[in-house]
């Protein structure tokens, strides 16, 4: 795989790139902004949201009984998965049982996360992605770049050629409601005639055994209630004690997400069909997915796992509006899959997402349930120096550094000549480029330091 | 170590970057807190408070710097540091280092209840704005991020810098998103370092102010040296050197 450093600079090198991420990060940002303006007492909700979510994380094991209970009484299946192969050998069961040709999939980061596009393809099974943005990327054969625009890599301009180039009957005229009929037209019968419908879930209410969902285009509802079985694959954190904690939450993501008081559709799919009931699948299954939460909760990670997948942090954070969200390499971008994707996939292939950080600390302040993530980041940091990850000539140099720092008066005199040594590369007061210091002088100049230290001035002029 | 009655006696902790690229603000921020009645000794003991280690992961170098630190301080009423960041690194950072080692956290919590930024300080503890300071300037504001959301900088400095006579303030676009110096992110990454700050740059170019201020050496390094190479009139000073009534010397990359 490629490294990180070779990512960013290829994405830094694309302009449309830079064009799409302003566009949907910059026009959320302004949203959120004046959503969060609007909400009396903010400050005081991030507080009971962090609160809901560590609560349930400590008792993460008598709530989801209580859940597995709940969803049973109410006529679903659960299902419990150690590892992300045995979630996606559990999904594929049930399709097959199912005699499934195509199952419809509504966008689920979690599925991404367990590899269930690539495990349903394996098997044989038809996928049709029903969320707009997971439409683009399947039809682009791409990775999701962000976890709730899966597609913000791309302009609106890209995706009207990829849809003329894949649609069986594109749209005629350049506009985004011709594009999305377009996108409908294309999608709308597969998802009515699909055999599964597999989403995600935004929440697991423990106290009544529902599974919420949240869209804007209200795919997930027809993705899940037409085909005879609906399965749900969440991560173990997603539990929630009750419905009124779970409408905290929701009033949090959406205005961190979007800057909208709420989801065009937020649906609580309680069990299968009922006697008497009109419509909805036959099965429900529910896969309960743990892929490293218990191992994160206990390694020093439990703050992590209050993350509710607004994309909050991605969308203030300014590495990612410059580099987007492939350039991080993992299933999840931005500041939290920084913190994630070591945990996910291992540290030593990752140590770069942890230092590519200014930890100027934007993403925990816009973070609804105050992940302290540059601390997080720190820790990973910490952790890559500990296990010797981190690269010879930083270790050798911050080691050096520390070692005269620790030495006030060799210190003195080795800064006293160090900058007699640098100001000889000066020319009217600037350095433009400066020895081992090539990654400041590359695009920036340097200025000259002072002829000397403030230590030796100070001390000439107490001695007057 | 007593200063005389009724004065505040402080410690001024200059920081590594300071003390070496510019002394002046070293300087400046003895000239303004003399000016509002402190007794200010340097003490010779200290180096680097060590953010550099620290943020690099390197805890056991943080940790020898650390305890060098408050060793140097300890003594002293109050410590002054010209740079949020590093004030941040000992009020925020110091007791978390220390968490876990009952000798030392004492230390370390009451070092970090004394340590204040300069700015801060003078506006918050000592109450005092700048007398009979003029110049005639429009100027603009980058909030620093470690002041700004470890330390809640924002209003203190703009209250001191409006004492100032014949000073206009400008708003900066987007003045508390991050410039890209991030310490050693800027060497370690520094394409990514460049295409923030290079947004940085033009967001305070396009204000037309005749100057930038910051409460912090590597911003300011790093905002004016990006402003100097692409060839912007922009002057870049740290607010303090204004405060203290020495706006009219070298900005940054000036020759004195």
């Amino acid at each position: 795989m490629s490294s990180f450093t070779t990512r960013a600079d290829a994405a830094l090198a694309d302009p449309i790139l830079k064009i799409a991420v302003e566009r949907t990060a910059g026009t959320a940002q302004a949203k959120r902004a004046i959503a969060i303006d609007a909400f009396p007492d903010f400050e005081a909700a991030r507080t009971r949201a962090a609160a809901i979510k560590d609560h349930v994380i400590a008792h993460l094991g008598p709530y989801l009984e209580q859940f597995e209970a709940n969803a049973i009484a109410a006529g679903a299946q659960v299902h419990w998965a150690q590892t992300a192969d045995e979630a996606c050998r559990i999904v594929i069961a049930i399709c097959k049982a199912a005699n499934a040709k195509t199952v419809a999939r509504s966008k689920s980061m979690l599925g991404e996360e367990i590899g269930l596009p690539h495990a349903l393809e394996e098997a044989g099974i038809g996928r049709v992605e029903t969320d707009l943005a997971e439409h683009i990327i399947q039809l682009a054969d791409e990775r999701p770049s962000h976890i709730i625009w899966p597609a913000m890599h791309k302009t609106s301009e890209q995706v009207s050629a990829l849809f003329k180039a894949k649609h069986r009957t594109p749209h005629e005229e350049e506009t985004i409601a011709a594009m999305a009929q377009s996108a409908r037209r294309e999608l709308r019968g597969a998802m009515l005639g699909a055999d599964v419908g597999i989403s995600g879930a935004n929440f697991l209410i423990a106290d009544s055994g529902a599974v919420c969902t949240v869209t804007n285009e209200g795919n997930a509802e027809l993705s899940l209630v037409p085909p005879r079985v609906h399965i749900v694959t969440a991560g173990i954190e997603k539990i929630v004690p009750s419905m009124p904690h779970a409408i905290h939450m929701l009033r949090m993501l959406a205005r961190s997400a979007t800057g909208a008081a709420l989801t065009q559709y937020t649906t609580f799919y309680t069990g299968p069909k009922r006697p008497g009931d009109r419509d909805g699948p036959e099965e429900m299954h529910i896969v309960l997915v743990d892929n490293g939460r218990t191992k994160m909760r206990e390694e020093g990670l439990a703050e992590m796992l209050r993350c509710i997948r607004c994309g909050a942090c991605m969308n203030h954070c300014v590495v990612f509006r410059q580099i987007g969200g492939h350039a991080y390499g993992g299933t999840y971008p931005g500041p939290m899959g920084a913190v994630l994707t070591p945990a996910l996939d291992g540290l030593a292939p990752n140590r770069d997402l942890a230092h590519a950080c200014t930890l100027n600390g934007m993403c925990q302040q816009v973070c609804p349930v105050k992940i302290p993530l540059p601390t997080l980041l720190k820790g990973w940091r910490e952790k890559s120096w500990r296990e010797g990850l981190e690269p010879t000539s930083m270790r050798a140099g911050l080691s050096l550094w520390a070692w005269v720092a620790t030495r006030p008066a060799l210190y003195r005199l080795g800064t006293a000549i160090a900058i007699r040594a640098i100001r000889l590369l000066g020319r009217n007061g600037w350095i433009a480029r400066l020895p081992l210091a090539g990654g400041w002088t590359r695009y920036r100049d340097l200025p000259k330091p002072a002829a000397q230290t403030f230590m030796n001035q100070y001390k000439q002029e107490q001695r007057k | 170590m007593t200063g005389q009655a009724g004065t505040r006696q402080v410690a001024l902790f200059v920081t590594c970057l300071v003390d070496i690229m510019r002394p002046r603000i070293g300087f400046a921020a003895i000239r303004a807190l003399e000016a509002a009645g402190c007794y200010v000794v340097v003490p010779q003991g200290q180096t680097c408070c060590g953010q550099p280690a620290l943020n690099s992961g390197d805890r056991d170098h943080a940790v020898a710097l650390a305890k060098q630190t408050i060793e140097a301080l300890l003594p002293y009423e109050a410590i002054i540091v010209p740079s949020g960041s590093c004030a941040g690194t000992i009020r925020c950072h110091y007791p978390e280092l220390f968490e876990n080692d009952p000798a030392w956290l004492p230390r370390a919590q009451a070092i970090a209840a004394k340590t204040f930024e300069v700015m801060a300080y003078l506006d918050e503890v000592c109450g005092w704005k700048p007398d009979g300071v003029t110049l005639p300037a429009t100027a603009t504001y980058h909030d620093s991020c470690s002041g700004l959301r470890e330390l809640g900088i924002k209003a203190q400095p703009r209250r001191l810098l409006d004492a100032i006579d014949g000073l206009s303030l400008t708003p900066l676009a987007a003045a508390e998103t991050c410039c890209g110096f991030g310490g050693t992110f800027c060497v370690k990454y520094p394409a990514i370092s460049n295409a923030i700050v290079g947004e940085k740059a033009a967001a305070i170019d396009a204000t037309g102010a005749d100057l930038l201020l910051a409460g912090d050496l590597g911003c300011l390094m790093n905002m004016a040296g990006k402003l100097h190479r692409d060839g912007s009139k922009v002057r870049a000073f740290h607010a303090i050197e204004l405060i203290a009534g020495m706006g009219d010397g070298p900005a940054i990359g000036e020759e004195a």
